[in-house]
């Protein structure tokens, strides 16, 4: 006879607001099976544990029932006090009453009424949960940080110095990302370049980090501790251990007009390139997109000039099989593409730029050397119009995003600023909706720029920009003074909302990892786990995860590190015992299980039955391996004859919920 | 009708919810009627969301929007000014010998250079 034990926490008012605690605890109380039942107001605090432990003592309870938050919260927090009561830990089962039911429903009633089905849901699964033992699979210590931006530099700097091996996979043939092409950084306006490179060289020079540069994943397998990876590594056309670096074969290329990516297109590289002086690993590539060579056999020229002997055109892509124990997520950001906005004449006009080509133009190794002249006609603006928020904070999906964007008040504060110190004969108005600056010293940057270099904040929005006789016309509404404004200005620039890299959705499926629905990475949980993905073993690191600037993308890069290293420094982990099961009498060999399996944990074996007549049959079953099995599930749904049963969650024990939830 | 009452119908006939309004000008940016009008359109929104919609519906400058909707196109948070001042005037012109525009000012607004159709989509607009 089963001895049941229901707890029903009020979660603060979080649960107790909306459903009727007592009543449930009340109604519970009177299930079969149940023979204690009790409500208390934080049933997850060190009381409330010692409630759960003293009555499974008193009352000898067989199963246990909690009604609180979501199992993902607090299931193990419930296992482990139960654990400690001598009861096993999957003789718990939790019914979630505050996700669904107590957040959603605004009537006390209806909500008290749910509350106790999930509970009855939740005894009735009890009463056929059998004591599991769950048991252990190795880690396999190394480390896969997947983006070589500022966020996958500094988590594989983070690990490596923790004494484990990481390899950093970047898709650009040289790390570095994003930063490398900022000119200075707020708020302090050290210069991107000066902060960076040592890090990108320390990342190079450093035993436990092995670079794959030009590079991308191709597929992810496995779990936690235990997964396998491949890696793309793309032809180069150059062998990287032999390049030196020289930089010849780049200036004797005579393919000249390739649009320089580095440069956002705002000049043109050769078709064999190094992106920039201080690239990491300083090798050239070829690309194929446009060699005359590698196109059409004819020209040959940087394969002469080399005296390294580097240049292979012959090279071809190379896949890479590697074990890793964790993976770090960081994939970053992009701007968004502006050609939607035609009321900024972006596409019309040369001389409307977006703020990271803006960067480029006041950098000293960007297209113009550092001196701020119009693309049009290379001559010096006089007046320049920032205009915030383009595509950020929108509601239109098709044209923007609806998150604020985060980095671009701070930077178009600096870059205003900027242009006010190398040019003071410029006049500089910033459109803000709001300007946001929390951040340790940034508002302070921000009033500097009003108050000492006298850039001109203006309230409002710029409504439309009209190229005309070599000017724009900017019209724009003035909300503080009430008026509409008129700016012939010589330069706008659009600060572009940002937006994941577009590798991040099809990255998330190959790992299983979720994404919100503007395909940033989701965290574990918003505030207590903001580095860690709910799929175990994967973390997160950088604007991947959500737009941030260089000092939080650090701050995270760490954080993710540690929690890296914190698995990577187990020599086990407790494998979850809720894996598949096959019942052999009844599997028919149909090999269904197996092709729905996406951790390859079922194969096929031939087995001896009893046949009729003191016959011996031959059949073909199914084998689980319950160090590889994750528990999904997919393989009982798919099974024609049933089976495939889920330890924990057997069908009987999903019938049994069913059940108790139409009675 | 009073005030609240007017408030609802026009919510009702233009489906714009003020709420959303982020106020951040761009529909006063991009209005080309801006200097026209006594109100501008981020103001239409905001005086229907604090309940100032008497004073616009007797404002002249309902009847000076162009109804371009360069404001719809371009606010980023689908707010549509210029169908609140659609909602307002309409509002306006169902009262009871309200109309804007009577036949008897056509021949006075009649010039070469306007074309015909024009007066005639206005005289439907500005009357019920």
């Amino acid at each position: 006879m089963q001895r049941i034990g229901v707890f029903v926490c009020w979660c603060g008012s979080n649960i107790a607001a909306t459903v009727d605690v007592e009543k449930v605890s009340e109604v519970l109380g009177h299930e079969p099976g149940v023979v204690f039942s009790t409500n208390y107001q934080y049933m997850c605090s060190q009381t409330g544990q010692d409630m759960v432990q003293a009555a499974i003592r008193d009352y000898a309870l067989t199963g246990v029932v909690i009604c609180a938050c979501s199992p993902r919260m607090h299931e193990t927090t419930f296992r482990r006090a139960c654990e400690r009561a001598g009861l096993n830990p999957y003789l718990v089962e939790i019914a979630n009453i505050r996700e669904q039911c107590s957040w959603i429903h605004k009537d006390k009633a209806v909500g008290t009424e749910k509350a106790i089905i999930l509970g009855r849901a939740a005894i009735a699964k009890v009463q056929l949960n059998k004591p599991l033992q769950a048991g252990e699979s190795p880690v396999t210590k190394r480390a896969l940080v997947i983006g070589g931006g500022i966020a996958g530099i500094q988590t594989a700097l983070d690990i490596a110095d923790a004494g484990y091996p990481v390899d950093i996979v970047e898709k650009q043939p040289t790390i570095g990302g994003k930063m490398t092409q900022l000119d200075k950084t707020f708020p302090t306006l050290d210069c991107a370049a000066c902060i960076l490179t040592p890090k990108m060289v320390e990342a190079a020079q450093n035993e436990n980090i092995h670079i794959y540069s030009y590079s991308e994943v191709e597929a992810v397998k496995g779990f936690v501790g235990n997964f396998h990876a491949t890696i793309r590594k793309k032809a180069r056309y150059v062998k990287e251990d032999v390049c030196t670096g020289c930089g010849l074969c780049t200036e004797k290329c005579p393919q000249k007009k390739v649009p320089n990516e580095f440069n956002l297109g705002l000049d043109t590289r050769r078709a064999v390139y190094i992106p920039f002086a201080q690239a990491v690993p300083k090798v050239a590539t070829i690309d194929a997109d446009y060699c005359m060579m590698l196109k059409s056999g004819k020209c040959g020229v940087c394969s002469k000039v080399c005296t390294a002997g580097a240049i292979d055109y012959h090279q071809k892509d190379e896949l890479i099989e590697q074990d890793y124990g964790a993976i770090v997520v960081a994939t970053g950001y992009n701007p968004i593409k502006l050609d939607k906005f035609d009321e900024f004449a972006y596409s019309q006009s040369p001389d409307v730029v977006s703020s990271l080509e803006f960067e480029r133009l006041m950098n000293a190794a960007g297209p113009t050397g550092g001196v701020l002249l119009r693309p049009s006609d290379h001559t010096h603006p006089k007046t320049l119009v920032f205009v915030q928020c383009v595509g950020s904070r929108c509601d239109s999906e098709e044209k923007g995003k609806p998150y604020c964007s985060k980095i671009c008040c701070m930077y178009t504060a600096k870059h205003a600023m900027l242009c006010r110190e190398k040019y003071p004969d410029t006049e500089v108005y910033v459109f803000y909706i709001d300007v946001r600056t929390p951040g340790k010293n940034f508002d302070e940057f921000y009033r500097r720029a009003v108050e000492e270099y006298g850039v001109h904040y203006i309230k409002g929005m710029v409504g439309k920009v009209v190229p005309e006789n070599g000017k724009l016309k900017v019209q724009a509404s003035d909300l503080l003074d009430n008026r509409q404004l008129h700016i012939d200005a010589d330069m706008v620039v659009l600060a572009a909302a940002i937006e994941p890299d577009e590798s991040a959705r099809p990255l998330a499926t190959m790992l299983t990892a979720s994404m919100d629905t503007n395909n940033f990475f989701t965290e574990a949980h918003p505030k207590l786990r903001p580095v860690e993905s709910p799929t175990a073993g994967i973390f997160l690191s950088g604007a991947c995860q959500g737009p941030k600037d260089i000092p939080e993308t650090v701050a995270q890069a760490g954080a993710a590190a540690s929690k890296a290293i914190g698995l990577l420094s187990k020599d086990h982990l407790t494998c979850n015992p809720c894996v598949a099961e096959p019942d052999e009498l009844m599997c028919n060999g149909c090999s269904s299980c197996e092709k729905v399996c996406p951790y390859g944990a079922i194969t096929y074996a031939d087995k001896e039955f009893r046949g009729p007549n003191r016959t011996t049959l031959l059949r073909r079953v199914a084998q689980v391996n319950p160090a590889v099995c994750q528990g999904c599930g997919a393989c009982t749904v798919a099974c024609p004859s049933g089976a495939m049963d889920l330890k924990g969650f057997s069908n009987k024990q999903i019938m049994a919920e069913v059940d108790a939830i139409c009675r | 009708m009073n005030n609240s009452e007017i408030l609802e119908t026009v919510g009702r006939i233009s489906g714009v919810n003020p709420r959303k309004c982020m106020k951040c000008g761009k529909c006063s940016g991009a209005c080309p009627a801006y200097d026209e009008m006594e109100y501008h359109p981020h103001q239409f929104v905001s005086m229907v969301e604090s309940g100032r919609i008497e004073e616009l519906m007797h404002s002249k400058g309902i009847y000076t929007c162009l109804s371009c909707f360069a404001c719809v196109e371009r606010c980023p948070r689908m707010v549509e000014p210029a169908r609140l001042i659609e909602a307002v005037r309409a509002v306006y012109l169902r009262q009871q010998g309200m109309d804007h525009m009577k036949p008897e000012h056509i021949p006075e607004i009649l010039d070469e250079d306007l074309p015909q159709q024009a007066v005639t989509s206005a005289f439907r607009k500005y009357r019920r």
